[in-house]
Parts: C-alpha cells; sequence; structure tokens
C-alpha cells in the first residue's frame, strides 16, 4: 500500500493481492489531490489532468431506545428476531407509529450541519423486494426530506506531518429519515440465507453529501468530522464497525470543463481508512479505463478489503425501478419554532427546532477553537485532542494539577502517552498511566528536579503499571538531576582521568 | 393510447402481478383511462392533495420500549426456519425473461 500525501505524488493506490486485480503500476499518479482542490497535472499522456469527483451516502444509525415506527427495542447482538414487532415484521393490520426521539435526533443533526429544516417533511414508500425487507417497501423522505441544505467543514492535513492544515467544505444535500433493513446471513453451502429482523425499522438519518470532495483523503476527512459531530450530538453512536455508520461513495472522473463523467457506487467499506482506499483505487481504475479507451459503466462496485479493490456486483435485476409512493398511513411531520408554536398544544406533541438549537453542545470545530485559545496550543493539537476518545479530558485534567505551562504539557500528551497507547492499542480510558501520575511526573521536570531524558525513563517505568510514583522511580533509579557544582566537578574530573588517552588525542588535534 | 407490452412485463415483474388475459390488461386500460381525467382539471396555483391525512396530527412516540420478545410467535408462519433465523433462498429470484416465462404477454 502505498504511504500518502496530500499534496504529493505517490506511486501506487491498489494494494497487490494474491491473483487479485492491480492497476499498472506507474511511475506517478495520474491525479494528486492538494491543497488548493481539483486535480494536478500528470495524466500518461500528458493531456489535460483529470478532475475527480466524490459524493457521499452516508446513513447513520439513531442512538434511540426503540425503533423509528415501533416500540421493539434497539440493541447491537441480541438472540435473533428477539427485538421484533409485528409491524417490524410486516403482519397485517399494523401500522407505523413514528418515534419522537428520531425526530429530535434528525433535528439535532441538521441544526449542526448548517441545514434548513423542513418545518413540513413528508413519508414514502421505496419499494424493492429483497428477503430482510418484509414490508417490500422501505419507508423514506424521498420528495421533501426533514432537513436541505447544509454544509459540513473539515481539515486535511497538506503534508505528513500534520504541520499544516488547510480547511475544506463538502455541501449537505439533505438529510431524511429513513427505516433500516434486517439482516441477511448468507449460507453459500446450504444455499440459503438466514434473516435476522433485529434490524428492521430501526432509525436511520440518510446524510447525502453533494460530489464537492476530490480524494479518498477529502471523503475520509469528511466522514470522520461527521462522526465526531455524530457522537458529539449523541445522535448516533457512528461506530462504523456496529454498522452504526454505512458509508457509499459516489465515484466518477472527467476532464476539466467537460461534463461529469459516468459515475459508479461503491459500497461495503467498513472503516474510515477502507473508505481512502477504496475511493482513490476506483478513481484509478476509472482513469486508467478511459486513458486505455474504454468507457465506465454505471454500475454498483463492492469494496474488497484484503485485495485493496473495487469489484462490480453482478447485477441480474438492471435498473431499480423503486415506484416511490406517498406513505399513505403517515401525515406530514410538521415542526414548529418558538413563532409557531401553537398554544394549547401537547407539549409532548411538539418538536421545537429552537429548544433543540438553544441544547446544541459544543460541536467539534467550537471545543477545538476553544482549546486552542484557553491553552495557547496548536490548531493541530486540537485536532489530535478532539479526534481521540477522552484524550481532551485527560490533558486538561493533567493541565489542572501540574504547573507546567499547557503548551508545554501537550507535548508529553501527543507524543509521549499518545505513542504508548497507540503501541499497545490502548484506549485513552485503559491507560496504565492516569493524568495524576503524568502532573506528577511533569511537576518534577518543571521543578528541574530531573531532566527531559530522565522523565522519559520514568515515564516507560510508570507504564509498567506496578503503581509506583514518579518520585519513587526517579529515587530508585537516581535520576535526580545533581544540583550540586562541587559534586558535579569531581564527576567530570573522574571521567577525564578515566579516559587519559582520549583527552590528550582530543587536545592534540 | 394502449399501453404496450414493454410496460406490462415491466409491471409483471415489478409487481409480480399477472395479468392472466386480455381481459386483465383491459381492466388496467380502463383504470388508467379513470385516473386520467384527472389531468382534465385546472390545478394551477393549487398546492397537490398527497394524503387525505394532510391536516391531521402525526403523532410522535415517547422513545421507550413496549414491543418485541416475541420470537416464537413470529416463526410459527415461517415455512422453514433454523435456530430462530428465518430461511430465504440465497438471492432474488427474479421472474425470467418475456420470452422464457408462461404468460399470456407472450402472445400479444
Amino acid at each position: 500500500a502505498a504511504a500518502r500525501g496530500c499534496g504529493g505524488v505517490w506511486h501506487q493506490v491498489c494494494q497487490r493481492g494474491a491473483g487479485g486485480p492491480s492497476l499498472a503500476p506507474r511511475g506517478q499518479r495520474a491525479f494528486t489531490c492538494n491543497a488548493r482542490g481539483g486535480a494536478v497535472p500528470a495524466g500518461k499522456s500528458g493531456l489535460a489532468p483529470w478532475v475527480p469527483v466524490v459524493g457521499l451516502e452516508i446513513h447513520a444509525q439513531i442512538s434511540s431506545n426503540s425503533k423509528l415506527f415501533s416500540g421493539s427495542q434497539v440493541q447491537f447482538a441480541a438472540p435473533p428476531n428477539s427485538l421484533v414487532s409485528f409491524f417490524d415484521a410486516s403482519l397485517p393490520g399494523t401500522l407505523p407509529v413514528l418515534n419522537r426521539r428520531c425526530v429530535e435526533a434528525a433535528v439535532m443533526t441538521g441544526l449542526a450541519l448548517n441545514c434548513s429544516i423542513n418545518k413540513k417533511s413528508l413519508f414514502d414508500r421505496k419499494h424493492y423486494y429483497y428477503a430482510d425487507l418484509p414490508a417490500g417497501y422501505q419507508i423514506t423522505q424521498q420528495r421533501v426530506p426533514i432537513a436541505v441544505n447544509g454544509s459540513l467543514s473539515y481539515s486535511l492535513c497538506i503534508d505528513n506531518k500534520m504541520s499544516r492544515m488547510v480547511t475544506k467544505t463538502v455541501r449537505i444535500k439533505q438529510i431524511q429519515l429513513e427505516q433500516d433493513s434486517g439482516k441477511s446471513l448468507h449460507d453459500d453451502t446450504r444455499s440459503q440465507t438466514l434473516i435476522d429482523l433485529n434490524r428492521a425499522g430501526v432509525g436511520l438519518m440518510e446524510v447525502v453529501m453533494e460530489p464537492d470532495m476530490r480524494c479518498g483523503e477529502e471523503a475520509a476527512a469528511a466522514v470522520r468530522e461527521l462522526q465526531l459531530i455524530l457522537q458529539t450530538l449523541g445522535s448516533s453512536q457512528a461506530v462504523m464497525a456496529e454498522g452504526q455508520l454505512r458509508v457509499d461513495a459516489n465515484v466518477s472522473v472527467h476532464r476539466p470543463g467537460e461534463p461529469y463523467g459516468v459515475r459508479t457506487e461503491v459500497k461495503n467499506i467498513n472503516s474510515i481508512r477502507f473508505l481512502a482506499k477504496a475511493v482513490d483505487y476506483e478513481i484509478q481504475r476509472q482513469i486508467e479505463e478511459l486513458e486505455n479507451g474504454g468507457t465506465i459503466l454505471n454500475e454498483t462496485r463492492a469494496f474488497d478489503s484484503k485485495l485493496g479493490c473495487t469489484i462490480p456486483i453482478r447485477d441480474k435485476e438492471g435498473k431499480q425501478d423503486y415506484r416511490f409512493m406517498p406513505e399513505p398511513n403517515l401525515p406530514p411531520l410538521i415542526l414548529y419554532n418558538a413563532k409557531s408554536l401553537p398554544a394549547n398544544m401537547n407539549h409532548q406533541q411538539v418538536v421545537n427546532i429552537d429548544w433543540i438549537h438553544e441544547r446544541l453542545p459544543d460541536l467539534p470545530s467550537v471545543k477545538r477553537a476553544k482549546l486552542v485559545e484557553q491553552y495557547g496550543i496548536l490548531p493541530e493539537h486540537s485536532f489530535t485532542l478532539v479526534n481521540e476518545d477522552g484524550l481532551t479530558e485527560f490533558f486538561e485534567n493533567v493541565v489542572k494539577q501540574t504547573q507546567m505551562k499547557p503548551s508545554k504539557a501537550i507535548g508529553w500528551i501527543l507524543n509521549d502517552l499518545l505513542s504508548y497507547l497507540k503501541q499497545h492499542s490502548l484506549t485513552v480510558k485503559e491507560s496504565l498511566v492516569s493524568s495524576f501520575l503524568l502532573a506528577d511526573l511533569l511537576n518534577l521536570l518543571e521543578k528541574k528536579e530531573i531532566s527531559s531524558t530522565a522523565a522519559k525513563q520514568v515515564l516507560a517505568e510508570l507504564w509498567k503499571g506496578e503503581g509506583k510514583t514518579p518520585l519513587e522511580i526517579v529515587k530508585e533509579k537516581k535520576l535526580e538531576l545533581i544540583q550540586n557544582q562541587e559534586e558535579l566537578e569531581q564527576i567530570c574530573q573522574a571521567v577525564i582521568d578515566g579516559q587519559e588517552n582520549e583527552v590528550i588525542m582530543m587536545v592534540l588535534e | 393510447q394502449k399501453v404496450t407490452v414493454e410496460v406490462l412485463d415491466h409491471l409483471e415483474r415489478l409487481a409480480l402481478v399477472d395479468f392472466r388475459d386480455a381481459e386483465g390488461v383491459q381492466r388496467l386500460q380502463e383504470a388508467i383511462q379513470f385516473a386520467d381525467q384527472l389531468q382534465e382539471v385546472n390545478t394551477d396555483g393549487v398546492e397537490p392533495m398527497d394524503s387525505v391525512l394532510e391536516d391531521r396530527c402525526l403523532y410522535l412516540r415517547e422513545d421507550d420500549v413496549t414491543e418485541g420478545n416475541c420470537t416464537k410467535e413470529l416463526l410459527k408462519n415461517a415455512k422453514e426456519k433454523v435456530e430462530e433465523y428465518f430461511v430465504a433462498p440465497p438471492g432474488n429470484i427474479p421472474l425470467p425473461k418475456l420470452e422464457e416465462r408462461e404468460t399470456f404477454l407472450q402472445g400479444s
């Protein structure tokens, strides 16, 4: 796999897998993503550059106790078909009843993404047949979704060392509420599929990002920021590994000034890292195909993480006709604000956009700005702090307990502590070195009782988790800085005496 | 304007209906003609109504767990089951192409 650097040229996109399709190795990638956005030239024929176009459809599972239209529980990993109501199983005579919490989650998310919240939105049916969709249709919001026309700002490092960051924006086309489908487990040996409807009917927010992105790195950064926002709001836990955040990428390429090319949809992306890989592979694949005189099919492709490539999903059914129709069992969803609030309405039936807006927590971008202002750290530092779960609190706790300047302490948090955690695959919460211990150590350093090198040694010792305090380790290993002038002279003299020959050679040179 | 065989085939595949005979197609034809009468009304400046419920209040439910836990009952309806999973064929079995299936439309 290639090491990437946004703004740098890199060599190979696809991982060479055994027997997998691979792209021809090239001296230079046919496109690069730079700070100014857009493509930077180097087509193989020296012609005009290619402009990659990337849009995303993101499904975030709403964090709620019960489902979007029924009262069955939302929970990952439960006995199959135990969290399923008659409505979820699409038994006749059942009707959808909208969950208020899901509406609030969508409004919060829309506000956080600078969207216009539609005071009136509608529900529709999207029809297709699949065993994990018992009703034969999904209730979604195709005509008038709950939120439209927002934006998301995200940042990218434009070199590998994270020392220069650039901010980009992607437009949010819309956010819609819709049902999740059940889960299919394919049993190829017995040529059958096992269906678990526990997930059927769970509330989703589909966030549609306009094709403003130009490479895998941008897509990954945008999704990461969205993930942080959702987690901060609490509207979704957005853990990709548990299927709470699913991303499909729409990718195409075209020559500048020409119309957009045919796009492909890439599915089966299971992590943010793979998202970047999948998008970049697909861009490269399309460029090569076109430069070799081929054409791009408007198809759906799956990302194979082992081979690092996208492969077409054999689509026997052709283009889908979803026969959208209004959901006849649900009236329009009406939301209110302070002005339009009806006087005598049961407040449990009212979702007040202004009330929700007033109670939005600090978004990641605001948190980062506050950290920079309050502690005098660099923007890049604030990114790492906010990016790592629990790290901001850890840092703030250390700062509270130490005399060392925050702008100096941050180095110990980001370089020493964080690299230890990464090496041992630990989260901040699992850290064997508490903020109290680290603050203690930094105080010794600040009071010049030990050197910086000694502090690193103590930290390595603390990491063993043997329960010793920094001071105990310092005494044990005799790491105290010697302040006494006479003692220092004696030591220097002893060293010189012991190395007489070397000293003579040095003096003669 | 008659409904073409291509559209009828598309509908059979999409909705899994079987038009069965000329009478079935005729009934569809008449239904379309009936609905087309809507085009005769001038609706300029009039907001479309897509639900007779449009003036009703959409009831919002509290986020409480009140249902579920009826695995046994649900599986009673299943023709085949494996350890509390419903069993389905490995994938969708699409309707065969027009030429290959037994449908009255073949003759048209």
